[in-house]
């Protein structure tokens, strides 16, 4: 079935600011065509970011969107969700964003598990501000702040998000975006904190500067290293070096979802006004009627 | 008519009540003191009601949640403290950037940095003013009496969405803390408590960007860029330059609607004390002490503190000889005082205590007496 990118993009804001050859914009595809085939409505979903090269995105995108401060996608993302639960709320995000400055908005966001899908697009560099190590660029590596290489350990971010609690967490890759459209459906459709992280190039600032200057050769290195989950289970320590599994990492149906919660707890908060108003009413229909005490007194003001 | 509800409540819990009053269906918060009882009683009440009530991983997290929540549809509010304020600042920026209706309560308390929790301090006024970066204009509120921060409280979310803008609810903690009796105000003795959709045909001039929220079926766009009136990020100087002059000219130039002081006493006043907040109080009993003693004194409490009053004030200075500011910090009210006479030779003085005590009359008395011999 032929699908129409037009009416999901906003045309007259094009060109857009991504470099060529950037990963964003197969990761920003695959999301509007799992939206769509969802049957998910551009009239009731809520698209949020924070501030970089992938929070870029929903000014593109013709739906509701919103583009926030830097790192703080999730919480107003939380904000939009608990205002109106019964509407969409998707939100993408660059690894800067979610793990450095966001990282307690990302945590908080796995512990409560609220039925928002995260994409968090890693290129493992801060693209925008000009290339300085993020908390997933890999040890070793060179950055504008890392001219020696990078000393700072690498996150493992779908890792955190399973420790942190998050019901559903996949990793994917750009070369493949066919798959990757699986992993953030299999997001879009669960009842929860989805994570999908997808690997993606940053050839002008990352590749450039750690021999991966050419954006397809990028591309096809990230893929190399990307291993599905059943063969990753296999693999030695030492096979695993350098690799990263790919596919639904984790996913727990059991955890109450919070927007469910709380519609429990303001029924239990509303019940007990009830019952306390019920009891109160009780308690006046006992008391002695004015006719029974021979009717209100004339001099009363 | 009936008897009118009174109650006997500290301003805490009269700022959470006005705001259930006021239509507040929203809040998201962090645990700080001394704003603590506002928190803990919208947990209460919020869901009794069908509203939201959020405490969140932090100060900034829960005033990026008011923004979500507003730009939801909802009457959003939090509350916080001294150091709490300082990194709501960032997101306080993206509400005036994106022209979205909050309200955001500061308890005062000493600072900077961690400072004397919780012993009462006027300390943040500039930073409400001036905390987030960039040109803005705010408006705050510094009510004083009981009945008067719950019509403030009701004010605050009226204003915010007639001005699309957050509106800072300023008290101090012994304002905060203080249990006293009052009458609740009667609808008409409040300012107006309409649904979104009310303003959004009032006062869509007061908002560059599309007047919408979310889920309206316009498919509008919020961002904390630069944005021309259809929403979307641009770098055009002339668009930029209209886009802030927006920010700062709604509110400047509507001051005279904004504006609220409490005059006492200042019709014959040689004296003129400029205060605001719980310091109000213990000046206007000063003031009566004072005038049994024959000295011509007289009061004007600030009301809404930003914009600041500066023509009534330059107006008021220039009929007496001399002003006494009594505040609760080195002097910030005293140095806007300075301005707005733009008088070199105005003889003014401060009462300033920052030791985590109340102002009390005597402090205001001795000072007037002091100016008084001197005139």
């Amino acid at each position: 079935m032929a699908f129409s990118y037009a009416e999901w993009l906003r045309p007259e804001l094009m060109p857009h600011i991504w470099c060529p050859g950037c990963g964003i914009g197969i990761v920003l595809k695959t999301l509007i065509r799992s939206m769509e085939s969802m049957g998910w409505d551009q009239d009731t979903t809520g698209f949020v970011s924070g501030i970089g090269c992938t929070s870029r995105a929903p000014g593109y995108v013709n739906m509701n969107t919103l583009h926030t401060t830097h790192g703080r996608a999730m919480t107003f993302a939380t904000g939009l969700k608990m205002a109106a639960p019964e509407r969409n709320v998707v939100v993408m995000a660059g690894d800067g964003d979610s793990a450095a400055i966001g990282g307690n908005h990302l945590i908080h966001s796995c512990r409560r598990n609220i039925n928002i899908t995260l994409v968090i697009v890693n290129n493992e560099i801060y693209g925008m501000t000009g290339g300085q190590f993020s908390p997933t660029t890999p040890g070793g590596s060179k950055a504008a702040t890392s001219p020696y290489g990078n000393i700072d350990p690498g996150f493992d971010l779908c890792k955190l998000c399973i420790a942190a609690g998050a019901t559903y967490v996949a990793r994917g890759h750009v070369a493949n975006a066919i798959y990757l459209e699986r992993l953030i459906k299999g997001g879009l459709s669960h009842k929860g904190f989805a994570v999908i992280e997808v690997m993606s190039n940053c050839h002008t600032q990352f590749g450039r500067r750690n021999k991966h200057p050419d954006p397809a050769e990028l591309v096809q290195h990230i893929a190399s290293n990307a291993v599905m989950l059943s063969k990753w289970e296999k693999l030695t320590a030492e096979e695993r070096e350098g690799k990263y599994p790919i596919g639904v990492l984790h996913k727990d149906t059991e955890k109450p979802e919070y927007t469910e919660q709380y519609a429990k707890l303001q029924k239990f908060a509303q019940d007990r006004v009830r019952e306390a108003s019920r009891k109160i009413a009780e308690a006046e229909s006992m008391k002695p009627k004015p006719e029974a005490t021979g009717g209100a007194s004339p001099f009363e003001v | 008519m009936n008897v009118r509800d009174r109650v006997f409540w500290a301003g805490n819990e009269i700022i959470a009540e006005a705001a259930v009053r006021a239509g507040c269906n929203f809040y998201a918060g962090y645990p700080i003191t001394p704003s603590s009882e506002i928190a803990a009683l919208l947990s209460l009440r919020l869901p009794q009601l069908g509203g939201v009530f959020l405490q969140m991983e932090d100060e900034i997290a829960a005033m990026g949640a008011v923004v979500g929540g507003s730009l939801g549809g909802s009457k959003a509010m939090t509350a916080t403290s001294g150091p709490g304020f300082s990194l709501k600042q960032e997101n306080l920026g993206y509400a005036i950037m994106t022209e979205t209706p909050c309200v955001v309560v500061d308890v005062q308390r000493g600072g900077p940095s961690t400072g004397t929790p919780t012993a009462p301090a006027q300390g943040d006024i500039m930073q409400a003013r001036w905390g987030t970066h960039g040109d803005h204009t705010i408006i705050a509120l510094t009510p004083g009496y009981p009945v008067e921060v719950y019509r403030e409280t009701v004010r605050a979310f009226h204003l915010s969405e007639v001005y699309r803008t957050p509106v800072i609810l300023l008290i101090d903690e012994v304002i905060a803390h203080t249990t006293e009796s009052f009458e609740i105000p009667t609808d008409s003795e409040l300012d107006p408590v309409q649904p979104r959709n009310w303003y959004q045909e009032k006062y869509a001039e007061n908002s560059f960007r599309p007047f919408f929220d979310f889920y309206q079926g316009k498919h509008i766009h919020v961002t904390g860029l630069t944005h021309n009136k259809a929403g979307f990020a641009t770098t055009v100087p002339e668009i930029v330059q209209e886009s802030i002059e927006h920010l700062v000219n709604k509110i400047l130039l509507k001051q005279k609607d904004i504006e609220r002081n409490e005059s006492y006493m200042l019709d014959d006043a040689e004296i003129a004390i400029i205060t605001f907040g719980s310091p109000g109080r213990a000046s206007k009993v000063a003031v009566d002490e004072a005038r049994k003693e024959g000295i011509k004194v007289g009061l004007m409490r600030i009301i809404t503190f930003w914009p600041f009053p500066k023509d009534t004030i330059r107006a008021l200075v220039d009929n007496v000889k001399a002003v006494i500011v009594p505040e609760m910090n080195m002097g910030m009210l005293r140095m806007e005082v300075e301005r707005a006479a733009m008088r070199r030779d105005v003889s003014l003085h401060g009462v300033n205590r920052v030791g985590g005590v109340p102002i009390e009359p005597k402090d205001v008395l001795e000072k007037i007496r002091e100016v008084h011999r001197g005139l």
